[in-house]
């Protein structure tokens, strides 16, 4: 749906000094044009709720870190993220990749459908749902907002295939 | 040698300028030593990622100390983080495992393969170029400032006795606020 010139120039647009990520199949190429343009680290972690809590680290350190992981990771992370939003309440970004929103042809059935929407509503993670590249711009109005609210939000972005 | 002897070390052998991070029995007995801004007591914390917020903070602030002190049940819930750490190569980052063989906290539980779990091996396997291990409070004493200055990432492994019946850390104040204060010192401090 993105280029990775696309999301790298729009972090530094925003601010953003680290991408703290696991990769997946949609958002993992954004990695190479994130790093290559040099003004927002890519901090590549080993499981998803790790990417919270030194995002949580990076924040407490006085640095705008994001949170870049597919929507199974977010499964993954409820503890870490629940401490580093809810317990020392960290207005951590994130970009998570919705799997199989657009296209179930990989994973007909994928049960992401089912659990995604629902788990960022538990967390109470206020998110906004992209779609089709036209939306592109909502990005960085959804992330304006919950900066200026000092509280922490998402986008999720459809993919198409797992 | 106890925990708490060995957590006394640590709070005279840092610098003004390291940031300690501390969570479950460490943070218990550091609670008990006079404080400084650049503490953060992981209390609540999410189990086993004290050594993920340290590698954050290690990243944020490259010109200073990042000392964290994990209790061994929480460094097996987030083995993968030491690949994360050296990954990043966060030289400033300390990490001290406190190996007494039980979760504390809890009523000292055995953790999964106590006496063999070998985080010496691990920490080097996973590319620490520093790795230490000690056993005797006299030996700890005389060289952590050796450990602490060491070329990081750092591990060191600290065996320690289980002491049982003691209840595990309190918070020592809402979450939020200190994580402000916290902030708020890093900067003045710069």
């Amino acid at each position: 749906m993105f280029s990775g010139e696309q999301i790298a120039s729009l972090f530094e647009e925003l601010g953003i000094t680290h991408v703290v990520t696991v990769p997946d199949s949609t958002i993992g190429p954004w990695q190479e044009a994130i790093a290559q343009r040099g003004r927002t680290r890519v901090v590549r972690v080993c499981r998803e709720g790790e990417a919270w809590q030194v995002a949580a680290g990076l924040q407490l350190g006085g640095k705008t870190p994001l949170v870049m992981i597919q929507c199974t990771g977010l499964f993954e992370s409820g503890d870490a993220l629940r401490n580093a939003l809810h317990d020392w309440k960290l207005p951590i970004f994130s970009i998570i990749g919705y799997r199989s929103y657009l296209n179930q042809d990989t994973l007909p059935g994928d049960t992401c459908l089912v659990f995604t929407e629902p788990v960022l509503d538990a967390w109470r993670i206020d998110y906004r749902l992209i779609t089709q590249p036209s939306q592109f711009e909502e990005i960085a109005k959804h992330y304006a907002v919950c900066r200026a609210s000092g509280k922490p939000g998402a986008i999720v972005i459809g993919e198409g295939k797992a | 040698m106890s925990a708490k002897e060995a957590i006394v070390a640590v709070h005279a052998a840092r610098g003004q300028r390291d940031i300690v991070v501390t969570t479950m029995t460490p943070a218990r007995d550091w609670m008990t030593l006079p404080q400084q801004p650049l503490d953060l007591v992981l209390v609540p914390s999410a189990m086993g990622h004290a050594t993920s917020i340290g590698l954050g903070l290690a990243l944020a602030q490259p010109e200073r100390r990042v000392i964290v002190c994990n209790g061994d049940g929480s460094m097996l819930m987030n083995l993968g983080s030491l690949v994360s750490i050296t990954a990043a190569r966060a030289t400033n980052l300390v990490v001290l495992v406190f190996d007494n063989g039980v979760y504390e906290v809890t009523g000292a539980q055995p953790i999964p393969s106590p006496g063999t779990i070998d985080f010496v091996t691990i920490a080097r396997g996973s590319g620490f170029p520093s790795v230490f291990e000690f056993s005797d409070v006299d030996s700890w004493r005389r060289d952590v400032t050796t450990v602490l200055k060491a070329t990081g990432p750092t591990l060191a492994l600290l065996h320690v006795e289980a002491v049982l019946g003691i209840p595990g850390p309190r918070s020592p104040g809402p979450a939020a606020d200190r994580a402000r204060r916290f902030t708020e010192s890093l900067k003045k401090q710069s």
